[in-house]
């Protein structure tokens, strides 16, 4: 990507806490207007680097550029670009909505009240609380609407770019949802970066993913880079009537790369369910369905074609080396590293 | 500066709303309550040598110790633990801003339930018809000094509970640091004047310096009516220091 073009570029980020290296050598690059998810295991980093991001951690070398502007030289100039919804979204319980986002809008620069008030309601509206959702006190809200007072608040000073660090941690499939199709009402206004552990909502919302573990950046793409990289080719079910050893030779006349999964499942009668990974890119299923309609003994119920999911490729890329697991003093065995993200 | 007086009126606010602060502003204006009222009984017994106000200024140090970390504990720890710190911070508010907010709010609250207890005298002044008793119960070089003393010292006290709110998590912890950290500074130079090198008679010794830092001494000249800049000196450096290394802490512990 032409740095010009990155609404985000860090390079060689590090961060250490006493003798922890919590990330080492994170260099990643989001592009203006996309939705990138940061993906890894607890204690890969994520936090640490939102965390530096956003200027409440310092890095311990490397840097980082928001809109162009340098987050060591010009920090003050980054964090009125950023909007940034913390994990857990922690919030004041005995304020009332509108007053909290009041007092925010304040802090964060909106100096007239009227172009306040104007801001404050506006964003009531887009994420769904006004009216006497407006007028409760936050602690009284469910854990839904409390996300979105904390995305609201992420919003108010019209922000460049977004950094939300799990913010469906702990939410309701209905709440999930709700705070998604807010998520996606934001699309290509401005740049999102989504910090989660939660891989069907990244794989759902994001462009592209980062993927971190033990610290560094192990994988960044699109989801079809992402596959292409650590879980090439596809994987086919069939169900068909016939001799599994022969319906294997007739589909790997079609394609030699192609290999059984797993034993044939009986599913009664001569029915079986077989499973065949293959290395091609194309989709295959019509040349596959010829090749067995073509021969007498063998009758196709049906077939299906399956593309490797987002948590395929981050068992992937964040599985250890064998060389990661004899090495000691490796970050899950460093109290950060277990407890949750450094 | 605008950003200043905006987390100033929130803090201000956020006091308010507060259980903590009425707890303690009950407990102080109760407990306070009852010991004028034993120093008035006082006088009616035995003449004394001190005015009512003397008298009740010198046991300031009772209040302090539990209104202080009352009011200070939830400062830093209790936004520390819920992560409302990080938050803020990621505003353009700088830590020094935040910290003297905070403390400009705590210390204001302080200073009106101080100023609640000119209460105690105007009741009691209702309650008599002799001149000479109104005379006693108004003194007012013994009522301003002591007052003066109670809002100078109280910036020490205060920015003290801030910053040991800073160092933890916990409002608990925060509380026990604070309370050992106001028995020190009160009590604690007192014991040193019973170090042999310390005691003020010894040439050579430390006495004058240590002299310097008895809060007691202080009281007594300030309702006196003495107002020496010395004290005054003790308690502001003590504030500036304890507030500088709050923002400190509240920059870098993040």
């Amino acid at each position: 990507m032409d740095p010009a073009d990155a609404s985000i570029r860090a390079v060689d980020l590090s961060r250490s806490f006493g003798r922890h290296r919590a990330i080492e050598g994170v260099s990643f690059a989001v592009g203006r207007g996309e939705v990138v998810g940061f993906l890894g295991p607890n204690g890969a980093g994520k936090s640490t680097t939102v965390r530096i991001l956003t200027g409440l951690l310092r890095a311990s070398s490397g840097e980082a550029w928001v809109e162009g502007h340098s987050l060591a030289r010009e920090p003050e100039r980054v964090q009125q670009l950023l909007g940034y919804m913390p994990e857990n979204n922690p919030l004041p319980e005995d304020l009332r909505v509108g007053e909290f986002l009041r007092y925010r809008a304040a802090l964060k620069g909106l100096r007239r009240r009227r172009e306040r008030e104007q801001r404050v309601g506006e964003l009531l509206v887009q994420c769904d609380l006004q009216r006497e959702t407006e007028r409760k006190r936050i602690g009284k809200l469910s854990k839904g609407y409390r996300q979105r007072v904390g995305l609201a608040d992420a919003l108010l000073a019209h922000p460049r770019v977004v950094l939300l660090d799990e913010p469906t941690l702990g939410l309701d499939p209905h709440q999930v949802l709700g705070f998604r199709r807010l998520v996606e009402g934001l699309r290509g206004s401005l740049t999102l970066v989504l910090s989660s552990h939660v891989l069907p909502e990244v794989e759902r919302l994001c462009d592209r993913s980062v993927i971190l573990n033990r610290g560094q950046v192990v994988a960044a793409g699109t989801p079809a880079e992402l596959r292409e990289q650590f879980a090439a080719g596809r994987t086919y079910h069939l169900r068909a009537e016939g001799s599994p050893a022969e319906i294997g030779d007739r589909l790997r006349r079609v394609d030699p790369t192609l290999r059984r999964e797993e034993d044939p499942v009986e599913e009664g009668g001569r029915v079986h369910h077989l499973r065949f990974s293959s290395g091609a890119e194309p989709d295959l299923s019509p040349r596959f369905v010829e090749a067995l309609e073509a021969a007498g003994a063998i009758r196709l119920h049906a077939i299906h074609r399956e593309e490797a999911s987002l948590e395929d490729i981050f068992l992937a890329a964040t599985r250890p080396s064998w060389k990661e697991r004899q090495r000691p003093g490796r970050a899950e065995d460093h109290p950060a590293g277990r407890g949750g993200d450094a | 500066m605008r950003r200043f007086f905006r987390v100033l009126a929130h803090e201000w606010r956020c006091l308010w709303l507060s259980p903590a602060s009425y707890v303690a502003g009950v407990l102080f204006l109760l407990l306070l309550g009852l010991l004028y009222w034993a120093i008035l009984r006082g006088f009616t017994l035995l003449p004394q040598e001190q005015t009512p106000a003397t008298q009740f200024f010198r046991l300031f140090w009772i209040p302090v110790f539990f209104v202080v970390p009352l009011l200070t504990m939830r400062g830093f720890a209790e936004e520390r633990r819920t992560g409302m710190l990080e938050r803020t911070l990621t505003t353009t508010v700088r830590p020094v801003q935040l910290v003297l907010a905070k403390f400009g709010a705590v210390y204001g609250f302080y200073l009106l339930l101080w100023a609640a207890t000119l209460l105690f005298p105007w009741i009691a002044v209702q309650g008599t018809s002799l001149e000479a008793g109104r005379r006693l119960l108004y003194d007012l070089p013994s009522l301003w000094g002591g007052l003066l003393f109670v809002a100078v010292s109280g910036l020490l006290f205060l920015s003290l509970g801030l910053f040991c709110s800073s160092l933890s998590r916990s409002q608990l912890v925060s509380a026990i640091l604070s309370f050992t950290g106001l028995f020190l500074v009160i009590a604690g130079s007192r014991l040193l004047l019973e170090i042999p090198r310390v005691t003020p008679d010894v040439p050579g010794g430390f006495g004058g310096p240590v002299r310097y830092l008895q809060v007691f001494e202080h009281l007594l000249d300030f309702s006196a009516g003495i107002v020496d800049t010395r004290p005054f000196l003790f308690y502001l450096s003590g504030t500036v220091l304890f507030l500088f290394l709050t923002t400190v802490a509240v920059a870098r512990r993040l």
